[in-house]
């Protein structure tokens, strides 16, 4: 498959994932919407880290072989990070009794 | 002995600091001791420098100190110049100058201790800087003392400087020495850059090949520093002003020796001057103006300390003309002269307003049976400045007179008229202070005393020297190789006597123009004498005379011409420029970020949306520019 449809396929998974931090108020699905975008950037590192791969394995057996490296750890680094942000959300409903990001507006004053 | 010559101006300089940091802690004898002590020992090793330099066989010397300033080609040494003319000076400068400190001790006793020891040390410093002056080897350290003796000169004119009117007058005297110092300074710079080299002898060695027009523009620059300092026109109304000062201080800078600084700067450039005859027409002429303009506004001076500072600046106009017509030695003289006598009428004014608490003499007369010792020198002094035989204002006077005469008859013409004045208004202030009746109040007449001794030894020395102090020059025509001084000071003006022309004048014309300088001040004496010992004028002057009482409306009109407008000038600048151009650039700089910072402020909201928003926005942006901007 050429290279443009993964490319096509991240960019709209990417401008989904914009979309919905910029028009949800849901943290939970703010939070969906960011695994979104990671997942759209390690879509397009794996491919074109296959790319890579195909160009150059005559000459590399292991040519384009960190990009998938690095797919692994975007992954680790997410699940991390969604363990901590969904503590801090179900810290958040307990003190405002809602996961609307809107309540948390203090960082004004 | 002239390599000790640094203890001159070092022994007031230890003077002036031991009373100037001392000056809470010492007492006020002590403080006398040490400023009159220092300006001893400053006389004495000037004294044994003279006998060393009148020695035959005594050549010109420099003692350097040390690098001053050095760049490039230009070296600049602290170096002293010992030669005839720089130690007739030094004589003058501590030996009237430790009379006058010594006379200061009684007159400035009623002083609170620390002003007392303030005021000698200010006198020190004064000494200290005119000695510089008249010392240094070249025209920059020449300019410190310059420099010196003006800031001293300031400082002592407003030493009561809780008197604004004082304070007044010590600014308009600094600010017009810094009038005069510009040019001085500009043709320093001129030297360097036409003759690289300030020293004296390198300048005078390179002047004759310099083109007459730039010695004309550099002379005529230095004579615009000596206008400054010595009180010509356009520059003098500064000296009446500074009789604000105490008396003693009129008499050592405003008669004897700052004032003299312009005459000994050109008398020590003589060469450049001779070789630029346009100057020296230039200063012919303003010298004699300023003899006749200053003696015509003395002669309806009612205040003592006034008239003496109009014949100050009569007597400098008279060395001006000296040195315009080439008479150096005349001019040398006349300063000598004039240092005694002229210190002698100041402090004996001095001791009158000591004694009387007054300085207007319509309401003094009569003080010669209370003051007989301040009466006769006094006398003795007006006789001398009026140019009566044998006192020393008659040798230098008729000096610079017959030196007129050669040069152009209108100068002594000129001269001969100002004399005459000068014999006038001396007499008329003579008659009108110690003859016919007191016209004080009783108190007054109560407290008049001769003053204590430490004011009148000066008087009786300064008395004698002014007395005998022409003899050092007793014109050729009586007896040949009489006039000492010519041939003493005749090393330094040698190179000037060769270039001028020589005109003798006749033996028989020279003593005629002699009678007539005689004759015309015994008729000014005799006049004034007998119109103002018995009925002195006591009413304020009308018509011509007003004009004459009022300075010529000089002091009006350079307030009109120049200070007003510069006020108004300074007034529109404060109010108008600062005002509304610079104080509103420096606020709307100020308004203009306040409010921006106000309106950016909304975009703070908070909300972790619309932060998000902006950086995406930002993001979109940085593809745009890449993808279709860049390319």
């Amino acid at each position: 498959m050429p290279i443009n449809y993964y490319i096509f396929l991240s960019v709209a998974l990417f401008c989904i994932g914009v979309a919905g931090v910029l028009t949800r108020r849901n943290a939970i699905i703010i939070f969906m919407c960011i695994e979104l975008m990671l997942n759209a950037v390690n879509l397009l590192l794996v491919a074109f880290s296959k790319m890579h791969h195909a160009a150059l394995a005559a000459s590399n057996a292991s040519a384009g072989i960190n990009g998938q490296i690095f797919v692994f750890f975007i992954m680790v680094v997410a699940a991390a990070e969604v363990s901590v942000g969904l503590a801090i959300i179900v810290m958040m409903y307990r003190n405002t009794h809602s996961v609307d990001v809107n309540f948390l507006n203090r960082l004004k004053h | 002995m002239s390599k000790l010559v640094y203890l001159v101006p070092l022994s007031p300089f230890i003077g002036f600091l031991l009373n100037g940091l001392l000056r809470k802690n010492l007492s006020k004898s002590l403080t006398g001791i040490i400023a009159c002590g220092t300006v001893l020992v400053s006389f004495i090793v000037s004294l044994l420098i003279f006998f060393d330099v009148r020695k035959d066989g005594f050549e010109t010397e420099i003692v350097s100190l040390f690098n001053f300033i050095h760049i490039g080609a230009l070296k600049i040494s602290f170096a002293f110049q010992v030669d005839q003319l720089s130690v007739l000076f030094l004589l003058i400068i501590t030996g009237v100058g430790f009379l006058i400190h010594v006379y200061s001790t009684a007159y400035m006793h009623d002083e609170e201790n620390d002003h007392f020891a303030r005021y000698f040390a200010y006198l020190n410093l004064f000494v200290f800087s005119m000695l510089i002056l008249v010392l240094g080897a070249n025209y920059v350290i020449m300019f410190i003392g310059w420099e010196g003796v003006g800031l001293c000169s300031y400082l002592l004119i407003g030493y009561w400087f809780k008197n604004v009117e004082y304070g007044n007058a010590a600014k308009k005297a600094f600010i017009m020495n810094r009038i005069g110092d510009l040019g001085f300074l500009i043709a320093v710079f001129w030297m360097i850059s036409k003759f690289g080299a300030v020293t004296f002898s390198e300048v005078f060695s390179k002047a004759p090949t310099a083109p007459v027009a730039v010695l004309t523009g550099i002379t005529l620059l230095l004579f615009i520093g000596a206008t400054g300092k010595s009180a010509q026109i356009p520059l003098y109304t500064w000296l009446p002003d500074a009789m604000a000062g105490p008396t003693p201080v009129s008499a050592l800078i405003h008669a004897a020796t700052m004032v003299t600084a312009g005459i000994y700067m050109i008398a020590r450039s003589n060469i450049m001057y001779t070789l630029a005859p346009t100057t020296q027409t230039v200063i012919a002429i303003v010298g004699t103006a300023t003899a006749l303009l200053a003696a015509s506004i003395a002669v309806k001076q009612n205040d003592i300390k006034k008239v003496l500072a109009y014949s100050t600046v009569s007597q400098l106009g008279y060395m001006f003309l000296a040195l315009g017509v080439g008479a150096y030695t005349g001019a040398v003289f006349h300063v000598m002269t004039h240092a005694f006598f002229k210190a002698l009428l100041f402090l004996g004014a001095g001791s009158v307003i000591h004694a009387a608490h007054e300085q207007d003499i319509r309401k003094m007369g009569g003080l010669k049976k209370f003051m007989p010792v301040t009466h006769i020198t006094f006398l003795l002094a007006c006789l001398a400045i009026a140019g009566i035989p044998p006192f020393s204002g008659f040798f230098s006077k008729d000096e610079i007179l017959s030196a007129a005469y050669e040069k152009n008859k209108i100068y002594y013409l000129v001269g001969a008229f100002t004399a005459l004045l000068t014999a006038f208004y001396m007499f008329r202030l003579y008659a009108t202070t110690f003859l016919g009746k007191f016209r004080g109040t009783s108190e007054q007449e109560h407290h008049l005393h001769e003053s204590p001794s430490a004011i009148t030894i000066p008087l009786i020395i300064l008395a004698i020297l002014a007395v005998i102090g022409g003899f050092a020059g007793i014109p050729e025509v009586f007896a040949k190789g009489s006039h000492w001084l010519h041939q003493f000071l005749s090393p330094v003006f040698a190179g000037s006597e060769k270039i001028k022309e020589v005109h003798v004048v006749a033996a028989n014309q020279e003593l005629m123009l002699m009678a007539v300088s005689v004759g015309v001040a015994i008729v000014g004496v005799v006049y004034a004498w007998s119109k103002f010992s018995k009925n002195p004028e006591l009413e304020d002057a009308k018509g011509f005379g007003k004009l004459l009482a009022d300075r010529w409306y000089v002091d009006e009109l350079y307030n009109a011409i120049i200070v007003k407008p510069l006020n108004a000038f300074g007034k529109f600048l404060n109010e108008v420029v600062e005002k509304s151009i610079i104080d509103w650039m420096v606020n709307g700089v100020g308004k203009a970020v306040q409010y921006g910072s106000r309106q950016i402020r909304l975009l703070q909201s908070g909300q972790v949306g619309g932060y998000v928003l902006l950086m995406v926005i930002g993001m979109v942006i940085l593809f745009i520019v890449e993808i279709f901007i860049k390319k």
